[in-house]
């Protein structure tokens, strides 16, 4: 009986939500960024035969979808590795290369030695490529981990794959990274690189004068702009049809 | 001040004036040549091996003074001389910071396992990874490849 005397209207219960998983995946497209071909004066030819050969490798072999700051595992047909296949688990620090070329560079720290290896997506020997951990990062390069504190990227070998919530997005790290004292390989600080992920705890003079080689016209150079939005429309229905046959 | 650096430098690590017996403190100064990143004479280098010679803490760190080999960069898999504390001592490259082929793995530190004249290595446990390249060579290295134990 509700508060006002009268009998409780019958209140039917929600109506369930139908979410379609299938037009989610279809809404969210994918394009791995060694399809965009560079800017440059080859013939589009050239790169619709390495476009065929790329779709042919990936119908045979499953390459996931992954950015610069997943944690992967690889695992590669060596002659001498036992069992003849080795097993590398690190976070991708950088994507580099287009076309069949493509590479990722891989980061662990194994006690305490920082190895990095640089993988070819396309190669023949890589037998397996398994998402561990999906987490985008502030930056599109992470190399500057290599001066971070070794803490940032050691990533257990046996680590289990962190299950997938959902197919919508792909969370992003907000961690800010801690570095190793100066000298770095290289001077993050700078404007140049343009790196959100790390907590700089260099004095203000330091940062101030690491503004002096900004270059704030870089942006406005129309010369420098390079639309990609028609191109990946058109590589991305290409693509879909031809993992589809 | 880059070269009171260096030479004062190996017992005053950059991280506190504690003087560290863990020899590879120097690896964190300026690198004062940046040019060729695999091993040439007079780099300095890190024992990776547990052996006496290669863990005593020195004033000095090991550097190399010649390269077995053609050209004079040594790569992973080449012996080369160095000067340890005081004395010369071969060793066997595993891993140098320098990119290689693809593939490959790459590591943060110029690693090196002492080793005698006929390939008997000193140490007895390597506990850093060593890059499979090296099992190519079985014949040459197999006791080093013995004693290893991570490969990458």
């Amino acid at each position: 009986i509700s508060s006002d005397g009268k009998p409780a209207k019958f209140q039917p219960p929600p109506k369930p939500v139908i979410i379609d998983k299938q037009k989610l995946r279809e809404e969210r497209r994918f394009l791995s960024p060694e399809f965009i071909p560079p800017r440059g004066r080859t013939d589009p030819f050239k790169f619709y035969i390495e476009r065929k050969d790329m779709i042919q490798r990936r119908k045979v072999f499953n390459i996931p979808e992954f950015y610069v700051g997943h944690v992967l595992a690889v695992t590669t047909a060596d002659p001498y590795a036992n069992e003849k296949a080795s097993r590398f688990v690190g976070i991708c620090i950088q994507r580099g290369g287009k076309g069949l070329g493509a590479t990722f560079v891989l980061r662990n720290v194994i006690e305490d030695q920082g190895v990095e290896i640089r993988y070819e997506l396309y190669n023949p020997r890589i037998q397996a490529i398994e998402v561990l951990k999906l987490e985008k990062r502030l930056d599109d390069n992470l190399m500057y981990l290599r001066d971070a504190l070794p803490e940032y990227s050691t990533f257990d070998v046996n680590m289990k794959p962190v299950s997938r919530l959902d197919h919508e997005e792909v969370p992003v790290n907000k961690l800010q990274v801690r570095m190793k004292p100066k000298p770095w390989s290289k001077r993050w600080e700078r404007p140049k690189y343009n790196i959100k992920g790390i907590k700089f705890e260099l004095p203000e003079r330091k940062m101030k004068e690491a503004q002096k080689w900004s270059q704030p016209w870089l942006e406005f150079d129309m010369l420098r702009e390079y639309d990609t939005s028609k191109i990946e429309d058109k590589i991305w229905k290409e693509v879909s049809e031809g993992l589809k046959k | 001040s880059v070269m009171t650096r260096s030479c004062a430098g190996f017992a005053l690590a950059p991280q506190g004036l504690l003087s560290r017996s863990v020899p590879h403190s120097f690896l964190s100064f300026a690198s004062i040549t940046g040019a060729c990143r695999a091993i040439q004479k007079l780099t300095r280098v890190r024992v990776v091996d547990n052996s006496a010679l290669g863990n005593t803490p020195y004033h000095r760190p090991p550097k190399c003074i010649h390269v077995y080999n053609k050209t004079g960069v040594g790569k992973v898999g080449d012996k080369i001389l160095l000067a340890i504390k005081g004395e010369k001592k071969k060793a066997l490259i595993v891993g140098h910071k320098m990119p290689g082929p693809t593939m490959t793995p790459r590591f943060d530190s110029n690693n090196v396992v002492l080793i005698e004249d006929n390939g008997n290595p000193v140490g007895t446990r390597i506990k850093t990874p060593i890059p499979y390249i090296l099992r190519q060579r079985e014949g040459e290295f197999s006791k080093v490849l013995a004693i290893a134990r991570n490969f990458v």
